[in-house]
């Protein structure tokens, strides 16, 4: 009991303030920050505000949408199957194995003709790029010219990593599935005789890609040189070293290759093939009429349920022709625009209730 | 508080040889582990025993005051030491928010077990087709092939996971706890939370319990030194049956006769000064001397009684300054300074001193009082230490002349029964009185003792005090023996003076939907005057009673009646006075009943509380079926055990040491300071926890989700949406610091609104921010969110066309960070939506992060990583801003997903406005337009670049109305409705 008294008062309590001593008070310091005083700017989301704002929305969305769905609906785009699946198709041959070169043609007619630069893509259904064994299945250091990774790929190649005892290159499941159908359009023109549409190869993989990312293995030596040591991958029928003539284009840094390892968000996923660049201005690029399309027909897909499709579009500033974007924008626009007024209603006949600041308990 | 004197054990420096000292603390030590013993301070003295007893004991923390050194002996230090026991039961306090956000994180770990078991099965029924499974362009190595069917399914399990683990925010409790330490500091550093006088600031001692501020439902408060400033002063006494005032230094009869007493209280007769020195020194005064000479003996004999019976240590050296206790004041002639542990004694020694019976000190064996410039010596012969069961304490003093007395001093229902002479009944009117002034009182009594008497009583003392079994039984026995036959000499009235704008607080603390409970040690008159005095009762109210219940039937019947009172009458507010015993009674049965009353009465004082009975009334509360949040407030060691049982404890700092201060949770200097700490510390502290911890299990929604829907595109391959940095980054660098600012800094409404209005407590009480609506809405918004992200990225890709000028394709890398930056982007601006306090701090981090976010994958795609095993991000963010197509979606999808927040908004507001809401209108001069919120880095004009003034300077059209325009915090706040509890108004201009 005695003992509280002197319990009380410890060690750290001590005198309020020290008589005497520094004038060394505890008074925090007034400054904003501490107080909680910073300057603030306090926004209140209020009908008020908020109504000019979806106006405006409304009013810059829905021209936005208007012009976007506009551009992408003068996009011309033209898809051909030729997978092969109907019996009727010319390439239903093709389904079986024993039929080895392959060739099919597939006829069309384009109703218009499709102005400046055309791009021929390849389309895939089912074919899972992003299936995570699949994607991760290459090695970045072997495509970028590494010599050390050319001869001891990465363990994430398997089970594409060596074949009979000998690396693979570019090992990986990636490369080895690349796809291998040559297309060629030939134009059906007045004449009897077809003309072959030329298509240009370079310029289909990203730049970065093509310069940077791609290498061929150091050193000065031909290709095949270079690649001693190593094997094709167990699909292939050629060698890397052997994919194209031109030397710029060969190799990992061929863009064939470059594009098919950029491996696709979905299960359907077009490809670039080859670039159809537009003449001069007088003459459309391809002009409306029948064409056909040579296929050497040597990508399986019929195992997996999948398809396989050739693209021909025209291309806008904003890509491919796709009208979600500008409906979306429409939608979004018009569903503000909607909104405001709404609650430009709602604010008129509330006024009175809201206005007044009072509390009630 | 015990008015027993401090007595330390001293063992004199003995010249014996070492090995004697040994045996001699051997015994000491066997001797002070009973608590029950004989200590013996030389061999030579062995013949005379002293007593030892619990007073002996220095418990931990004592420090030595009146002897330079001492030789002690450690009996016990494990972990049943007062101050470990403290210690221990400290510890666990989580506030409701923390409760909460761990039901929260149940649902999440079930949500993510879920969406993992879902992806495993539908991943093995979509393999069960080898197409699927293991096509010709993606064979499985040997090793997959031929693992184990169990193993794999608990592996895929396992990587799903792994996958979705970050629904789980981890990142959440990093930034609580540091929301939770920083903020804090806020409370520390609030001037209108720093008392002047005592130059005491807010002191926080957990800051696990900020948000609990702003939940409390009960306020339990100790009164003295709490509600009051427990600054004693000693106002009246009854002396003999005449009432006195004291002022300046002299009493002042209140009535001109004794029988006249009864009278009207406040009536000043300054006709009739008395000046009791004086009279004391000459009896040349009045007109019936002998009737006169008697009453200055009476006089004469109250005040010795007054500065002899105590436990008032004196010092008249300057001590170090650390040893000073709270109650040290110079009296300054004799530069006195006198220490109790009991406020009350100090006042009542000092008001003696001021009337002319200076008490100089004590001595060993005596006490010396300075009558008039006489010294007067008596010889302390006992002192009969003050307990809680006798409410008394009596020393037995010898005078100079020789005659031996015995005074007593004590509450007045332990010390009137024991009278035999003396005023009684005038004292007892007068001792009521008093209490009804909220006085609080102490009667004093004598007894002349006879030198045969002290012998026996000396005797009997010795013999109890040296017993070895059952002591304290006998001390009892003998000191019932002593104390009687007393003559009454009087009765002392001391004045506790309320605490500054105490009623205010109280009444606000109502206001705000909290209930007040007063629980006192005080009798149960004092406790309802202050009551009333403090606003803690109206005189509206309706006051019942439970008091002097003597048995459990009657206690029963009665709180019957009182239900059955409540239940009548549900128009007018009802006041409840409880007292101990009672209480102890009505719960030790009946409980529920209890409950139920007090639930049903807006003010509750409980009087005459034991410590544990405080914190025992504070336990039922907290398990009562609604589980309220309670807050105790008290500033003495007897409130330790309420601070510690309460959900939140408050120490006030006040004059009974800091016991409460440190075992407390808060410690603030004034009890006025509680309605800031509540109403606004509280309340930002809780919107703010609120929304950090929803804001965090909405951005993880929104990051975890398209993974899972991917899933759905990639056969629940597990393959990751985002890139290994991203997933890692995200958490940590790209949404962090919007939300730990906001969580620092947001105020959704001006702190002086917040204190005046208490009511807009009531708008986040009972956990509403973190309610399972807000929480469902949260949720449902970051679904809606994650699925706008991904849906609408998949949609862009239509059926995977070119998003580039080029005709060139993006991959799943860019898909994914096109998801990744929509979602950046929005989550920022969705907590950008939620704040309603913009500084600069916050434009720099929100606006920041969005740009590191960029800088950084500019930076991340920009280079390969050598050390980097896959370059899948080389390039990728940078391709993805070439294109159009992708910016027009970015902005698309975040205004979309945004719109469905800020409709949701603005409908609620308009259409079923919370007071909060209205209270955000109204208008405060301190508006700072969002641009020059920038760059205003402190307060004032001056140092607030307005980027539109220098905006406008550029264009060339300076207007001098923008500069004019003032927002100054040091305008006069508007004075709205109630503004009851302005504190201190804003010193700003002096920074």
């Amino acid at each position: 009991m005695a003992m509280n008294y002197n319990a009380k008062d410890e060690v750290d309590g001590g005198p309020p303030c020290a008589p005497g001593g520094a004038a060394k008070t505890r008074r925090p310091d007034n400054t904003a920050f501490k107080q909680q005083r910073l300057p603030a700017w306090q926004p209140i989301l209020t009908a008020g505000t908020v109504l000019p704002t979806f106006f405006i929305i409304g009013l810059i969305f829905i021209p936005i949408g208007i012009g976007i769905f506009v551009t992408s609906n003068n996009i011309r785009e033209i898809e051909i199957d030729y997978t092969g699946t109907d019996p009727s198709s010319p390439c239903s041959k093709c389904l079986s194995p024993d039929v080895t070169p392959c060739v099919c043609t597939i006829n069309f007619t384009l109703e218009q003709s499709f102005e400046g630069n055309v791009f021929m893509y390849y389309g895939l259904s089912n074919f899972y790029q992003n299936h995570r064994r699949y994607v991760k299945s290459r090695d970045d250091s072997q495509l970028n010219g590494d010599p050390s990774a050319l001869l001891n790929p990465s363990k994430e190649c398997e089970p594409y990593r060596s074949n009979e005892d000998k690396p693979i290159a570019p090992c990986g499941a990636i490369a080895n599935s690349m796809f291998n159908d040559t297309l060629e359009l030939f134009l059906i023109g007045n004449e009897s005789y077809p003309t072959l549409i030329p298509l240009k190869k370079k310029g289909i993989a990203w730049w970065t890609d093509k310069n940077v990312k791609f290498r061929n293995p150091p050193g000065g030596e031909p290709l095949e040189e270079l690649f001693k040591g190593t094997t094709k991958p167990v699909n292939w029928v050629k060698p890397v070293y052997r994919l194209d003539s031109e030397s710029d284009n060969n190799g990992f840094i061929n863009e064939d290759f470059i594009v098919w390892m950029r491996t696709a968000a979905l299960p359907t996923f077009r490809k670039l093939y080859r670039l159809i660049e537009r003449k001069n201005d007088l003459h459309p690029t391809l002009p409306a009429g029948r064409y056909y399309l040579n296929i050497t027909y040597n990508y399986p897909v019929h195992s997996f349920d999948g398809r396989k499709r050739m693209i021909l579009s025209t291309i806008s500033w904003m890509g491919g022709k796709n009208p979600f974007l500008g409906i979306a924008y429409i939608a979004v626009g018009s569903i503000s625009f909607l909104l405001g007024v709404v609650l430009l209603v709602i604010n008129h006949k509330y006024r009175n209730s809201s206005n007044t600041a009072d509390i009630t308990i | 508080m015990s008015p027993t004197r401090s007595r330390f054990v001293q063992i004199h420096r003995s010249d014996d040889d070492n090995s004697t000292i040994g045996r001699n603390f051997k015994l000491f030590l066997l001797v002070l582990y009973l608590l029950n013993g004989e200590k013996f301070k030389h061999q030579e003295d062995l013949c005379s025993k002293k007593p030892l007893g619990p007073e002996s004991l220095l418990l931990r923390g004592a420090r030595l005051k009146n002897t330079k050194e001492i030789f002690g002996v450690a009996v016990y230090t494990g972990m049943e030491t007062k101050m470990a026991l403290n210690y221990k039961s400290k510890s666990q306090k989580r506030s409701a928010v923390e409760k909460s956000m761990n039901t929260f994180l149940i649902i999440y770990l079930i949500i993510l077990i879920a969406e993992a078991i879902i992806s495993t099965i539908l991943k093995y029924s979509w393999q069960a087709e080898e197409k699927w499974d293991e096509p010709w362009y993606n064979q499985k190595t040997e090793h997959q092939r031929n693992s184990s069917k169990i193993l794999r399914f608990i592996s895929d399990f396992l990587a799903f996971l792994v996958l979705y683990n970050f629904i789980i925010p981890i990142s959440l409790y990093v930034t609580v706890e540091m929301q939770k330490f920083l903020g804090s500091f806020f409370i520390g550093w609030d001037l209108d939370l720093y008392h002047e006088e005592s130059d005491q600031k807010a002191q926080v001692n957990t800051s696990d319990l900020n948000e609990e501020l702003g939940q409390v439902e009960y306020v339990f408060t100790d009164k003295t030194g709490t509600l009051t400033e427990n600054e004693m002063q000693f106002r009246e006494c009854s002396i003999n049956g005449i009432k006195y005032q004291e002022s300046n230094g002299r009493l002042v009869s209140e009535g001109p006769t004794p029988d006249s007493s009864e009278g009207p209280f406040y009536r000043n007769s300054l006709s009739h000064l008395n000046n009791l020195s004086h009279l004391t020194t000459s009896s040349s005064f009045g007109t019936s001397l002998e009737n006169e000479i008697e009453l200055i003996k009476k006089h004469d004999l109250f005040f010795k009684a007054v500065s002899l019976c105590h436990t008032v240590q004196i010092s008249n050296v300057q001590t170090d300054g650390i040893g000073d206790g709270p109650w040290q004041s110079s009296l300054a002639p004799s530069q006195l300074e006198y220490y109790a542990s009991s406020p009350d004694e100090k006042a009542l020694v000092e008001a003696a001193a001021r009337i002319g019976i200076v008490f100089i000190g004590n001595s060993e064996d005596t006490m010396e009082v300075k009558t008039l410039g006489k010294l007067e010596r008596y010889k302390l012969l006992h002192v009969l230490e003050f307990d809680s069961d006798r409410r008394r304490m009596s020393v037995i003093v010898q005078a100079p002349s020789g005659e031996k007395f015995l005074f007593a001093k004590g509450a007045e229902s332990s010390v009137l029964p024991k009278c035999i002479g003396g005023e009684i009944e005038t004292t007892r009117i007068h001792v009521d009185e008093f209490a009804l002034k909220g006085l609080r009182t102490l009667c004093i009594a004598y007894r002349q003792l006879t030198s045969k008497e002290y012998e026996d009583i000396d005797r009997r003392l010795f013999e109890a005090r040296t017993a070895l079994q059952q002591r304290e039984e006998k001390l009892a026995d003998v000191f019932q023996f002593i104390e009687k036959d007393l003559v009454l000499l009087g009765a002392t009235a001391v004045e506790d003076r309320l605490q500054d704008k105490v009623p205010e607080t109280i009444e606000a603390l109502r206001m705000a939907g909290i209930k007040v409970w007063v629980l006192t040690g005080d009798k149960h008159e004092t406790a309802v005057s202050v009551s009333l005095s403090c606003g803690h009762f109206h005189r509206t109210m309706n006051i019942l009673e439970l008091t002097n219940q003597k048995s459990d039937s009657e206690c029963a019947e009665q709180l019957r009646q009182l239900a059955r009172r409540i239940e009548e009458d549900h128009v007018i507010q009802h006041g409840l006075v409880v007292d101990g015993t009672s209480l102890s009674l009505a719960l030790r049965e009946h409980e529920k009943l209890f409950m139920d009353v007090c639930r049903n009465c807006s003010a509750v004082l409980c009087c005459r509380m034991a410590p544990l009975q405080k914190a025992k009334v504070i336990r039922l509360i907290k398990i009562s079926p609604e589980k309220p949040i309670t807050l105790a407030v008290g500033d003495g060691a007897n409130d330790v055990s309420m601070i510690q049982e309460a959900h939140v404890g408050i120490g006030i700092m006040g004059k009974e040491g800091r016991q409460a201060a440190r075992n407390s949770d808060y410690a603030i200097a004034r009890f006025k300071f509680l309605s800031k700490l509540l109403f606004v510390h509280g309340h930002f502290y809780y919107i703010r926890i609120a929304t950090l911890v929803q804001y965090f299990f909405y951005k993880n929604v929104c990051f975890i989700t398209p993974q899972f829907l991917y899933q759905f595109y990639c056969l629940f391959s597990q393959q990751t949406l985002y890139d290994s940095v991203y997933l890692t980054l995200y958490n940590i660098c790209f949404t962090s610091l919007p939300i730990l600012v906001y969580s620092l800094l947001e105020q959704h409404i001006d702190p002086h609104i917040l204190q005046n209005k208490p009511t807009l407590y009531r708008d986040i009480s009972k956990n509403r921010q973190l309610s399972i609506k807000t929480f469902l809405y949260w949720t449902i918004l970051g679904f809606s969110h994650a699925f706008i992200f991904f849906f609408g990225s998949c949609f862009l890709m239509g059926k995977d066309i070119s998003l580039l000028g080029n005709g060139q394709m993006f991959g799943n890398w860019t898909f994914g960070t096109l998801v990744f930056t929509v979602m950046v982007i929005t989550v920022t601006v969705k907590m950008a939506l939620e704040t309603h306090f913009w500084t600069w701090i916050n434009h720099f981090v929100t606006w920041g992060s969005i740009i590191f976010y960029f800088v950084f994958s500019f930076f991340y795609g920009g280079i390969l990583w050598p050390f980097l095993g896959s370059q899948n991000m080389y390039f990728v963010f940078i391709q993805l801003l070439s294109s159009g197509s992708a910016w027009f979606a970015i902005i698309l999808m975040v205004v979309t997903c945004l719109f469905l927040d800020i409709v949701k908004k603005v409908f609620d507001r308009q259409l079923h406005p919370t007071n909060t809401e209205k209270a955000q209108l109204i208008k405060t001069n301190s508006s700072v337009k969002c641009l020059d919120s920038m760059c205003c880095f402190s307060e004032g004009e001056a140092t607030c670049a307005s980027v539109g003034r220098m905006l406008e300077r550029v264009i060339g059209r300076c207007s001098p109305t923008h500069v004019s325009r003032l927002w100054s915090a040091s305008d006069p706040f508007y004075t709205n409705d109630r503004s009851i509890l302005t504190l201190s108004t804003m010193e700003s201009s002096t920074c």
